[in-house]
């Protein structure tokens, strides 16, 4: 693998960076691998790079229906934070943000994570009161989050409406400053770059149609568009197709696919300094590093496996926005999309052994997955590569919804979690 | 936007005006107490979240209010056929003509 550093862009540019060799190979699938991915996300990229360099796996193959990072890695608003309420989110999402802030120098690979701070706007005296005892939940599990009067939310973020005559108030806000956002395709390919380089076979364009199992119930292999391959463990990591490629191991799971819209406008100077999340109006935004505001809220109602998404789920989008930003009403919007998300009843993940073995599941990441990237990636490969959670995924299991010890975040955060 | 066709409303009207209300035909155990922790879990949150036809609950909030059931796909998003709640489950081969 070349390195990235100084001196070879220097060198390249002196022949106007055409001569850069292939970041990864076009790996063809072998026929037999110690452990196969399903799914070329961030998350399942990921594990293969953590399976190859933390716990000495090499053997393995991450397999995609269509390209790496053509899912919802390169579909969501790239937003990170981890001010999440309960315990065991907390612990779970700030290790990725502790990964987050090295990730670059790790991969040699520039994954821009900007820590430019997410401030998450209260309308009302309910919105305050949540958001306060995140804060003191989020102090006590040492997750960074601060309480902001109004008047220092608009000097974090001077294009804010702070008026009384709102529609919406914003009577304060909490700031986690370590948030913030990531190149979403740029975690995709220095995953993969850095996972090729110890040996990890990234395949792409090859549909996964089935697993198979054993006569003894553990897995042998996948079926897959290029033929069988054999695999001694198969790790699932498909998003929004989770419970199409379960189903065919026999395993069902407490998962809907929603589509979860997002769309950004045409590129202006830069003037919007960091995230703002508003959950009573419901809508994020943020202003990528290409000048185009990014602008996102929740899934559309209805499951679905389309990529689309109704409009008038935009409409509401917007309508909010320009609610809390009234400078923008006037902005033009480029393009808007959707990606899959699956959803479990308590909005938390599930990163765990299945009842089949041999076969594992990280799942669940709803309308979230992103900045859980490098977190939840690290933890999977632990539980693949030693066969049992590490104690940060050990509680996202999938029997808590027979047993009933529930990781509700969505009650605990109400919209967006 | 979807058009929804309200079974009870016989009128064919913009997916604004219902709310979604999930998986359709999924029965409470007629004696609870006797249900195991599996069975709970089945009942609770296992879902069949399928690609293709899905049978779904909808509700006409801003019409007439009530709740009825669809077949819709979910790969299109197009809905095969909507009916009355407590109707028997439509076979799926009899819509198969209407899937273009």
């Amino acid at each position: 693998m070349a390195r990235f550093n100084a001196l070879s862009l220097l060198k390249h540019s002196l022949t106007g960076h055409k001569n850069w060799p292939e970041q990864w190979p076009e790996a063809q699938p072998r026929a037999e691998y110690d452990v196969v991915i399903v799914g070329a996300g961030g998350h399942g990229l990921g594990a293969a790079y953590y399976l190859a360099k933390q716990h000495g796996i090499t053997n393995v193959a991450v397999i995609d229906k269509g390209w790496l990072g053509g899912g919802n890695t390169g579909r969501n608003t790239t937003i990170i934070r981890s001010n999440y309420l309960y315990d065991e989110s907390a612990r779970l999402y700030d290790h990725s943000v502790d990964l987050w802030e090295d990730l670059s120098q790790e991969l040699n690979y520039n994954v821009m994570y900007s820590k430019r701070g997410v401030l998450m706007l209260a309308h009302t005296v309910h919105d305050v009161q949540s958001f306060k005892r995140h804060i003191h939940s989020n102090r006590l599990n040492g997750v960074d989050n601060r309480w902001l009067t109004a008047e220092e939310c608009k000097e974090y973020c001077p294009p804010l409406n702070i008026s009384r005559n709102a529609r919406y108030p914003v009577v304060g806000g909490a700031l986690q400053e370590r948030a913030g956002t990531a190149r979403h395709d740029a975690v995709a390919w220095g995953y993969a770059r850095a996972a090729a380089a110890r040996g990890v076979d990234i395949i792409q364009n090859c549909p996964v149609t089935a697993i198979r199992r054993g006569p003894d119930g553990r897995v042998t292999g996948v079926e897959t568009a290029k033929g069988f391959i054999r695999a001694k463990k198969v790790a699932v990591s498909a998003a929004g197709h989770t419970s199409v490629v379960m189903e065919t191991a026999g395993v069902r799971l407490p998962l809907e696919s929603f589509p979860l819209q997002a769309l950004v406008s045409e590129p202006v100077k830069p003037i919007f300094p960091c995230v703002v999340m508003s959950n009573a109006v419901h809508a994020y935004i943020s202003q990528s590093d290409k000048g185009e505001l990014v602008i996102g809220s929740g899934t559309d109602q209805y499951t679905s496996y389309s990529q689309r998404g109704g409009l008038p789920l935009i409409e509401h989008t917007i309508a909010a926005i320009t609610e809390i930003f009234p400078i923008f009403s006037r902005m033009r919007m480029l393009r808007k999309w959707g990606g899959i998300v699956d959803v479990t009843p308590d909005r938390s993940p599930i990163i765990a052994k299945t009842p089949v073995p041999g076969l594992y599941v990280n799942c669940g990441w709803g309308t979230g997955g992103f900045k859980a990237t490098p977190g939840s990636a690290h933890v999977f490969a632990w539980t693949i590569a030693r066969d049992e959670p590490h104690r940060i995924n050990a509680p996202f299991t999938i029997e808590r919804f027979r047993t009933g010890r529930l990781i509700d975040e969505a009650a605990a955060a109400a919209v967006a979690h | 936007m979807l058009l929804i066709h309200c079974p009870y409303c016989d009128e064919t009207l913009p997916e604004v005006e219902f709310t979604y209300a999930g998986q359709a035909h999924v029965v409470r155990a007629a004696d609870p107490s006797s249900q195991t922790d599996a069975e709970w879990e089945n009942f609770l949150f296992i879902r069949s979240n399928p690609k293709g036809p899905h049978y779904e609950r909808w509700r006409h909030l801003h019409g007439c209010g009530r709740f009825f059931n669809a077949v819709r796909d979910t790969v299109s998003d197009r809905f095969l056929t909507t009916y009355k709640a407590g109707a028997p489950r439509p076979d799926l081969s009899s819509l198969q003509g209407d899937r273009t």
